[in-house]
């Protein structure tokens, strides 16, 4: 019945002391700023990972080489590439790869391989256009999910004669020929980072699609696309060794990809029994996304202590002032009991007031971290995706903080003796 | 009980300390009865036992002995909350310092013992403008405690004691912080009250001159009683 007398009760309270109710939500403001703030970036980080791995297709198994002295635990780390480079004897074959394909002709769909050949520009006079060259084969582009807008892909035929064939990006063919030129049969000049030139004729031209895995921090007009050659035009140009320290498996619908990626390691190692120091490893994307999932969910875990550290010394802060607003009012409190204030009239009073010193502390908290978030997530490139869910429970949880840590305050004012509250100076 | 007392007090005693060796005994048998109507003063040096007494007939205490009935109600057994209601309902306080609650407005202050007894905030609001008119601040009812003076403060502090039409108004040096001008515009404002609403006011002072302005004169000293005359009864100048 006293509610809304006792919030503008405590709004004027707080209006006549600014500087310290600032300074009393200060620990509640930072401590849900942070998580509204760290959640936001998390959620956006892990949204555009996790669209990325699924763009790459969850029905993937990425198969490595790891080094036989390194733990076989497996994990991501050790698919991204160990201490030493294995020599030409260790690669992963077109052999192997063939019988692995007849191995399971009804699991696997096909199998992708790609390398870097390097990066630099398309230059013809004053345009240019950045690009990264990589060497595949043409199962790459549907395990790639790479959409042709003109033109084909690479094909086997490409392969066999090592032809200085290139499909190139939509964006890289605007601004090179313009938007309306037909670039098939045109000659592409690129000159590498290393200072060599190579020249390629298009052969295609493949829709450019912004994701994590090819984002950078170049602005728009320097991003760099892929321009996709033979993987043995690749190997001819580096001077590497033919053979791959990965291949990208595609399971056909419907398989059991992480059953099956087991199944691959076992076959694949027959060919690795007698290798020193090599063996392979098979890895779903099933697995990689389940993992990195419960790495983020490991990471929030720890975000929450944090929060709930800063948010336990914020509501010590608040009881602190509230312990301090009692003892000031002790003569007000005293005249209200006169005037026939029950104790619960009292200590509903006190409550309200830290629940709303919280809750102010929790919505300026809330906008400053969602501010926060949105800059973070802008300044990575990532979408930001702020959480209703962390919101409310951010809400919920700053008013329980002015309930728990209020209610020793207000329990203290309410058990007054009236008699001595009046006659305190 | 005679239904025309508002006040029967018989045998009250209160100590302190009860048991430990310092045990204190402030208030030594004290038997007091306050006809309705009547403008009572309780005089007595510092030190003789009157804040005691205030605080049990003002129901903020109760007496280690002795029984205390306030307009038919048996005060001294009451627990704690009732006693807040009859704090709220029976008896109107005001204090040597006015207690105002701080950044709070004339109105709200006097709207504040109707807030606790339940009142619906109309209600509340029609009644203070009255009360506030009817003590000469009907200008200032939205100022706040600190932009009054002094007998303003005392004035809006006696249209909150009248909040709930209580049975007594108990004034404690109610003109002791006050210059004498401004404490003669409050006592005769408790004139008006007796006088005119016929209220019941107990006034305690340590000042005889107020004293004598009232219909009966209590003076204690030690814990006791130790004289009760007629008073002047001064009418309103």
């Amino acid at each position: 019945m006293q509610l809304r007398e006792n919030i503008s009760l405590a709004l004027s309270g707080l209006m006549a002391n600014k500087m310290r109710a600032l300074l009393t939500m200060l620990g509640i403001i930072i401590g849900i700023a942070s998580v509204i703030g760290i959640v936001t970036v998390g959620n956006s980080l892990s949204s555009s990972i996790s669209s990325s791995m699924q763009a790459i297709g969850g029905n993937s198994i990425i198969i490595g080489l790891q080094q036989k002295s390194i733990s076989t635990g497996g994990g991501v780390e050790s698919l991204m590439g160990g201490i030493a480079s294995p020599s030409e004897s260790d690669l992963i074959t077109d052999d192997m790869l063939d019988a692995l394909q007849q191995a399971f002709p009804d699991d696997i769909d096909m199998i992708s391989v790609n390398k870097n050949a390097g990066s630099g520009q398309a230059q013809d006079g004053r345009k240019y256009a950045n690009v990264s060259v990589v060497g595949t084969n043409p199962d790459y582009r549907q395990a790639s999910n790479i959409t042709m807008v003109d033109g084909r892909y690479i094909n086997e035929r490409d392969i066999l004669s090592v032809k200085n064939v290139a499909v190139v990006s939509d964006r890289l063919v605007e601004k090179m020929f313009g938007a309306d030129a037909d670039p098939l049969g045109q000659e592409v000049k690129i000159s590498t980072s290393t200072g060599e030139l190579q020249t390629y004729t298009i052969i295609g031209v493949y829709k450019y699609e912004a994701s994590l895995m090819n984002m950078s921090f170049a602005s728009e007009e320097d991003t760099s696309t892929s321009l996709y050659i033979p993987i043995t035009t690749a190997d001819r140009i580096t001077g590497a060794d033919e053979g791959y320290q990965s291949v990208s498996v595609v399971t056909t619908a419907g398989s059991d990809s992480y059953a099956l990626s087991q199944e691959i390691e076992e076959y694949m190692n027959t060919f690795y029994v007698n290798n020193p120091s090599y063996q392979c490893l098979a890895i779903s994307m099933e697995s990689m996304i389940s993992q990195f999932s419960s790495m983020m969910d490991t990471l929030s875990i720890a975000i929450a202590v944090i929060a709930a550290i800063s948010l336990l010394v914020g509501g010590i802060g608040v009881m602190n002032i509230m312990l301090v607003s009692v003892t000031e009012r002790t003569r007000e409190i005293g005249t209200r009991k006169a005037l026939g204030a029950k104790n619960s009239a009292i200590r509903v009073q006190f409550i309200v007031e830290s629940v709303i010193i919280c809750l102010i502390g929790g919505v300026i908290g809330i906008l400053l971290g969602t501010i926060l978030g949105y800059a973070g997530a802008g300044l990575l490139g990532f979408p930001a995706s702020p959480s209703v869910g962390i919101i409310v429970i951010a809400v919920t949880f700053s008013m329980a903080i002015g309930i728990f840590f209020g209610y020793y305050p207000a329990n203290k004012a309410a058990k007054l003796d009236p008699i001595e509250a009046l006659r305190y100076e | 009980m005679d239904g025309q007392n508002m006040i029967e007090m018989h045998g009250i005693v209160k100590k302190f300390y009860i048991g430990s060796p310092n045990e204190l005994t402030i208030l030594k048998g004290m038997d007091i009865c306050v006809k309705k109507g009547e403008f009572l003063s309780i005089v007595g040096a510092s030190g003789s036992g009157k804040s005691t007494l205030m605080n049990i007939i003002g129901a903020l205490d109760r007496p280690t002995e002795g029984s205390y009935w306030l307009d038919g109600v048996d005060v001294e057994s009451l627990p704690d909350d009732q006693l807040s209601t009859i704090r709220n309902q029976k008896i109107g306080f005001v204090f040597q310092t006015f207690n105002l609650i701080p950044r709070t407005s004339a109105l709200r202050n006097v709207e504040l013992p109707m807030l606790y007894g339940g009142f619906p905030r109309a209600e509340r609001t029609a009644r203070a403008k009255e009360l506030l008119q009817m003590v000469g601040m009907g200008d200032r009812m939205s100022h706040l405690p600190n932009e009054l003076s002094g007998g303003q403060k005392q004035r809006v502090a006696i249209a909150r004691a009248m909040a709930n039409d209580p049975a007594i108004i108990l004034a404690d040096e109610p003109t002791g912080a006050l210059d004498s001008e401004t404490g003669r515009l409050v006592m005769d404002l408790f004139h008006d009250l007796h006088q005119k609403q016929g209220k019941t006011i107990v006034l305690i002072t340590h000042n005889p001159d107020l004293a004598q302005e009232t219909q009966r004169i209590i003076t204690i000293s030690d814990g006791r009683i130790i004289g009760e005359k007629e008073g002047g009864g001064k009418t309103c100048s």
